[in-house]
């Protein structure tokens, strides 16, 4: 017997998945923002009741969380100070020194999680290359003392300049503290994030300090509060980079947990890219505020190394305090059911990245919302039926949606109310395929025979005009995506990535210092996953971040298994050129190749959960009635069919243009589409023109 | 169901996609640059035209100063070689100040999209390169023959071919032959990165051409920019602002005159040119004057040629902000970047509730230079730093804006970002002892001006370099308004005492460190109105001293940030009865 729980902690829901011999339970719960383990419990009693189960029986939780993340967003973390290289005390608040937004006289920065006099200096200094220029003032750290007790200081986070190639003066400060302050919790920037680039290095580091104590302690009681219960079984906790790892590690390094929702998110459409034996897949999540892209090529989610959060500036880059982590890459826009749509002074109508929220939400859920969000553009399409919105537990309203159209909208441009629907549904979705066109370009990516898989709430609904946009002609919906993200976490590999800057140029490669850097970092790696893995069998990846010298943006070239000998530097060298070939169609003749770092990633093999059952012959299926839908490409209104998911076999046809409806969300299949139900149950939709 | 309305709203879809194509092509020379000045600070701008040279969409990712002169560029590339004349894999390229950006460091590349083997549009793009030869860059030159290699609108690829001769003259013309070759191949693959956009976007769409767009886009924009204009009161406001100069002040005066269909500036009463590279060509003047102007007037407006077309220029021949060829430019932007403030002043006083203090507002980039050419050839007895050339872009103080305080070390009007100290210490023998705000700078009011910033810079061991300095508002520090105090001025110094030119090739010598106090931004309105909150705060990080507190803000203020109500009350009357 093998039972898997998984809980994700979201803003407004707790969603769980339980997987018990092959049967899936699902269910949602309330977050309880001010003591989320609460609604973990309440959740967690409600899915072994529905599975017949007990605590004891469950073998293996998975967790992941936003908590960190609205703790650095509502600013709700520790009171943090951060020890800094003298000289250096403004890093944090001066960033790089640039607006965002170059037309917006008001623009607001974002805050520093650490406030000046906070920010605490000592004099020591490196060079780049860790050589000591100025000795640690070792008094001047024990003088601080006295400041961080009279400042009730709760976290402390250390960062020095170029710390991260000698953290000899990181590790005394350290030291220093737990002499002195032994209850102190003690971030350093050498451990946290050990790379070039003081401003993003020392914000990882301050967010990593800030994020600690309440982390722990939230983990610490939900620990209590599950064993309380009967559960033996071991907690692993899902982190930003995709996979999971031991709570004791969570507690060292809570700021590796900030994106994990969205990242089970990217792991629930690996899995089903592995499933259907997909290489190429654009992951495509769009839910009530938000929408997330995700490239995810030979079913691995692309990763980076670098992230925002809390950004002040409504999505906009460079607006957020930057994090220096593994993260699975994927941007999100404020793309969403509840996003406001409006009409700006050149007359064009924009959306979001307001939202609706959940209270007052769209203004069809007729709770007082007066603008009108997606949501009622899609109910003013003829998109919804009004009265099965939600599997029927909320009726929507038609009425109040249209006079938020034609008020905020239609009025403005001269549009009737569902010709101004028209208008912000198709913007919303251009809004989207443009985001994602971006996100190609800078990841070096194309959509040119890609699948997209959609979920969450919007994905169904808007993936196949986005598809269309972007030029992809397939678009797989699986089945469970309501809560795609708490199922992604049970696939995930127990693993754990080390990154490390190490300056090497091709031309002077220094092969025995590249291995022992490796050997050393899978050993850090691999002593994380056995507290996890029981003796499962691991594997291991190691890339290497390549550029021309003199270049600023890195490429992964993935490294050869085994120790680096001497004969596969040319080999390394010409699979660069390769690959910088493909994103940007030449090599730059004569240059010379420098490597800046090394990750390494080591984690359990991942077993395939999706099965495939025998399909039947194909077969039309018949529409369970009818509904008036406007179309966006030709704006007719004309009787579309409507499918209940629910209903449909294997092998059964849907021809576009059609909905196949179910409780959590609609597909819809336009006019130049085809849609089927595949071998795992999944609707497969293929354009007519390409198939 | 109506077409027009249907096609109204597609139009603007199409709108929206050519604006990310040209954002896909700036995000391509970020990611293949090799300047630092590039891909780490983002000097750069990328646009599509149409065949007549019409800015249709410009990428957001980018710097005002090459708006509108990127925007002239082109039609001075189809004077010299006419779509007629261009095939597919061509390439054009030029650093003529007066046909580009303005000074030799700016490189410009042209390169037309061919769709079913007709040209169907143009792109371009321009990028800040480190090293183009000649002094290198700083005010030095006395001609431009002097300030690098000159590249008159040539073709760098020919129907997909390296111009090799081309490429020769540039490779052995820079300080940084590799560099310099890496960043046109990435200046050509961003331009071809958006032709290819532009291709599919066309095929999508079935556009047989972009001229029916580019007329919607055009319309759209000159109208809504008149309709911005239109709510302006109408009259003539004066305005002046002084730069340091090189041999002497520096003053430029404009007479903005606010029509109902038009913003036209008169720059009669500026000063004349200099001897040396300060000065200004005039399409560089006319791209921080619309950026000045608009983004006042009409922020939220795409730049594009429509939206740029109201504002219009009367620039004098032969004063500094229009200097005729040969004279040296190569740091033209230490005068341009005033003009936003110069257009602010003017624009005070029509919509006073619209505009920001002075700020800082021109960049303190320190080129730095050591080894051989600095110092002769080493000794035993005397060591010499390895050869070496590195700039870094840093920035003062905002001006105070109406709602809010000024950012604090922050580039405005310049669009671009500083580097990491850690990644300059790993290209150049260089140690950064300090680099952090500046106390006591913003200046004093309502809201307060942003906090410069402090830079103390040696070679690694102490060892002599030199610096060839491009500051400003030493002498004429940031103006506030409405009663808001100055933003402290630019401090050029040894940290040992002595003090520095502003402008101009200066040696730093053994066991000696420079030093810059970057200056903040102007404040607005009455400083004894600001909530004392703000101040204790200021007072608290030790950002303002509590004298400062006292004087200026009349609030009292522990060091602590503690603030005493009844004394700040106190204070507050007695500064009303006087």
């Amino acid at each position: 017997m093998s039972v898997r729980l998984a809980v994700d902690i979201g803003g407004t829901f707790t969603d769980l998945a339980l997987e018990a011999n092959g049967a899936r339970h699902t269910t949602k719960v309330l977050t309880t923002p001010a003591a989320p383990e609460q609604g973990v419990m309440t959740g967690v009693r409600a899915i072994l009741e529905q599975a017949g189960l007990a605590a004891s029986d469950i073998e293996i939780l998975i967790h992941g969380t936003t908590l960190a993340t609205n703790a650095v967003i509502e600013r709700k973390g520790a009171k943090t100070a951060l020890i800094t290289t003298q000289g250096f005390r403004d890093v944090l608040a001066m960033g790089n020194e640039s607006r965002y937004d170059q037309y917006d006289l008001n623009i607001v920065l974002p805050e520093p999680l650490v406030p000046r006099h906070l920010r605490l200096t000592v004099p020591e200094r490196l060079d780049n290359e860790g050589k000591i220029l100025l000795p640690l003032d070792e008094a001047a750290v024990r003088a601080l003392v006295p400041v961080l007790q009279r400042e009730a200081v709760e976290s402390v986070a250390v960062g020095f300049l170029h710390g991260f190639v000698n953290p000899t003066h990181e590790r005394r400060v350290r030291d220093i503290l737990a002499e002195m302050m032994p209850e102190m919790p003690v971030s350093l920037a050498s451990d946290v994030s050990p790379e070039m680039r003081e401003w993003e290095r020392f914000s990882t580091t301050a967010a990593n300090a800030y994020v600690q104590p309440l982390m722990a302690s939230y983990l610490r009681r939900l620990e209590a509060d599950l064993r309380g219960i009967g559960m033996t079984a071991p907690i692993f906790m899902m982190l930003s980079g995709g996979g999971l790892t031991t709570i004791e590690t969570a507690c060292r390094f809570p700021i590796r947990l900030v994106e994990s929702g969205p990242a089970g998110g990217a792991i629930f459409s690996a899995t089903i890219a592995r499933a259907c034996g997909l290489n190429r897949v654009l992951s495509f999540d769009m839910g009530g505020t938000t929408a997330k892209i995700c490239l995810i090529d030979d079913f691995q989610p692309q990763t980076s190394r670098t992230f925002e959060v809390a950004r002040v500036g409504r999505f906009r880059k460079g607006s957020g305090l930057p994090l220096r982590i593994p993260v699975i890459e994927m941007v999100e826009i404020g793309a969403g059911g509840g996003s406001i749509a409006h009409v700006d002074s050149l007359g064009r109508i924009g959306v979001g990245p307001e939202s609706a929220g959940a209270d007052p939400g769209p203004a069809c859920y007729g709770r007082g919302g007066l603008h009108p969000a997606v949501t009622d553009a899609n109910l003013a399409l003829g998109r919804y039926d009004p009265e099965r919105f939600a599997g029927g537990a909320m009726k929507l309203h038609a009425e109040p949606a249209l006079a938020a159209l034609k008020h905020d909208v239609g009025e403005k441009l001269n549009l009737s109310a569902e010709l101004a629907g028209l208008g912000v549904v198709e913007m919303v979705d251009e809004n989207m395929a443009n985001a994602a066109r971006v996100h190609a370009i800078e990841s070096g990516k194309t959509y040119d025979g890609r699948t997209m898989i959609a979920f969450g709430g919007g994905g169904p609904v808007h993936g196949g005009r986005v598809a269309e946009k972007i030029g992809i002609d397939r678009v797989l919906v699986p089945s469970g995506a309501g809560v795609g993200s708490a199922i992604g976490f049970l696939r995930a590999p127990v693993g754990y990535e080390v990154v490390r800057s190490l300056y090497q140029r091709f031309s002077t490669f220094d092969v025995a210092a590249v291995n022992a850097l490796l050997d050393d970092m899978v050993a850090e790696a691999s002593t994380v996953v056995a507290a996890g893995s029981f003796g499962a069998p691991t594997r291991q990846s190691r890339i290497a971040f390549m550029r021309y010298v003199g270049q600023g943006h890195e490429i992964a070239v993935t490294l050869p298994e085994g120790r680096i000998l001497q004969s596969d530097v040319i080999a390394i060298r010409a699979s660069y050129d390769q690959e910088y070939a493909r994103f940007y169609d030449r090599p730059v003749p004569g240059s010379d190749v420098e490597i800046m770092s090394y990750a390494v990633v080591v984690a359990t093999i991942t077993e395939l959960a999706e099965t495939a059952t025998d399909v039947g012959k194909p077969h039309a299926a018949v529409p369970d009635r009818f509904q008036n839908v406007r179309d966006t490409a030709t704006g007719e209104v004309s009787a579309w069919g409507i499918y209940d998911r629910i209903r449909l076999a294997a092998n059964a046809i849907v021809q576009g243009p059609a909905i196949i409806a179910e409780d959590e969300t609609s597909t819809l299949v336009g006019p130049s589409w085809t849609a089927r139900i595949e071998e795992h149950g999944f609707i497969e939709m293929t354009r007519k023109a390409s198939a | 169901m109506s077409n027009a309305a249907l096609a109204g709203i597609q139009r603007q879809i199409m709108w929206n996609r050519l604006i990310a194509v040209v954002e896909e092509q700036a995000q391509t020379m970020i990611r293949t640059a090799f300047s630092t000045t590039v891909r780490e600070a983002g000097d750069l701008s990328a646009g599509i035209f149409d065949l007549q040279g019409r800015m249709l969409a410009q990428a957001v990712t980018g710097t005002p100063g090459h708006v509108n002169s990127m925007m002239e560029a082109v039609g001075h590339f189809l004077a010299k070689f006419p779509t007629e004349s261009m095939n597919p894999g061509d390439h054009y390229i030029t650093n003529d100040p007066w046909m580009g950006t303005g000074h030799l460091h700016d490189l410009t590349v042209v390169t037309p999209a061919f769709r079913r083997g007709a040209i169907v549009g143009l792109f371009a793009n321009t990028a800040h390169v480190i090293d183009v030869g000649g002094l290198g860059m700083g005010p030095e030159g006395r001609s431009v023959f002097e300030e690098g290699i000159y590249i008159p609108i040539v073709k760098c690829f020919d129907r997909g071919v390296p111009n090799e001769t081309f490429f020769d003259f540039i490779r052995w013309g820079s300080r940084l032959p590799v560099e310099l070759e890496g960043d046109v191949y990435s200046l050509c693959a961003c331009n071809d990165a958006g032709a290819k956009r532009l291709v599919a976007m066309m095929d999508e769409f079935n556009m047989d051409s972009i001229d029916p767009l580019a007329e919607f886009i055009f319309d759209s924009s000159l109208r809504a920019t008149l309709t911005e204009i239109a709510k302006l009161p109408g009259g003539t406001y004066s305005s002046e602002i002084s730069s340091d100069g090189y041999e002497q002040t520096v003053t430029l005066k404009a007479a903005m005159t606010v029509l109902p269909d038009a913003i036209e500036v008169d720059y009669a009463g500026t000063s004349g040119l200099s001897q040396r590279g300060i000065n200004v060509p005039a399409a560089y003047t006319r791209a921080y004057a619309c950026f000045g102007i608009k983004v006042v007037v009409a922020p939220e407006i795409p730049n594009n040629w429509a939206s740029l077309l109201p504002f219009r220029m009367k620039i004098p021949e032969g004063c500094i902000l229009n200097a005729p060829r040969p004279y040296p430019v190569a740091v033209r932007h230490v005068v341009g970047q005033l003009l936003p403030d110069l257009m602010m002043g003017c624009l005070h006083q029509a919509v006073p509730d619209r505009v920001t203090a002075e700020g800082s507002s021109c960049l303190w980039n320190p080129p730095l230079r050591g080894g051989g050419a600095v110092s002769g050839q080493g000794t035993p007895n005397k060591p010499v730093i390895g050869d070496f050339e590195v700039t870094t872009f840093n920035s003062g103080g905002t001006g105070a804006r109406i709602s809010r305080d000024g950012l604090d070390a922050t580039a405005f009007p310049s669009g671009v970002r500083t580097m990491p100290v850690e990644a300059t210490e790993n290209i150049a023998p260089v140690v950064f002892w300090r680099k952090e705000l500046r106390p006591d700078s913003g200046g004093a009011g309502r809201q307060r001006g942003g906090f410069g910033q402090i830079m103390e810079i040696a070679a690694k061991g102490d060892l002599e370099y030199a610096v060839n300095a491009i500051f400003d508002r030493v002498g004429h520090p940031p103006k506030g308004r409405d009663g808001g105090g100055e933003g402290a001025a630019g401090v050029v110094r040894l940290v040992s005492g002595q003090t520095l030119r502003t402008k101009g090739f200066q040696v730093i010598p053994d066991g000696e460190r420079l030093l810059l106090e970057l200056p903040g931004g102007g404040g607005l309105g009455d400083p004894a109105t600001r909530d004392p909150h703000a101040v204790a705060r200021d007072v608290r990080d030790s950002l303002v001293s509590p004298e400062n507190a006292a004087t200026l803000y009349k609030v009292s203020v522990e060091p602590d940030g503690g603030l005493d109500a009844a004394a700040t009350e106190l204070l507050r009357s007695q500064s009303h009865a006087l």
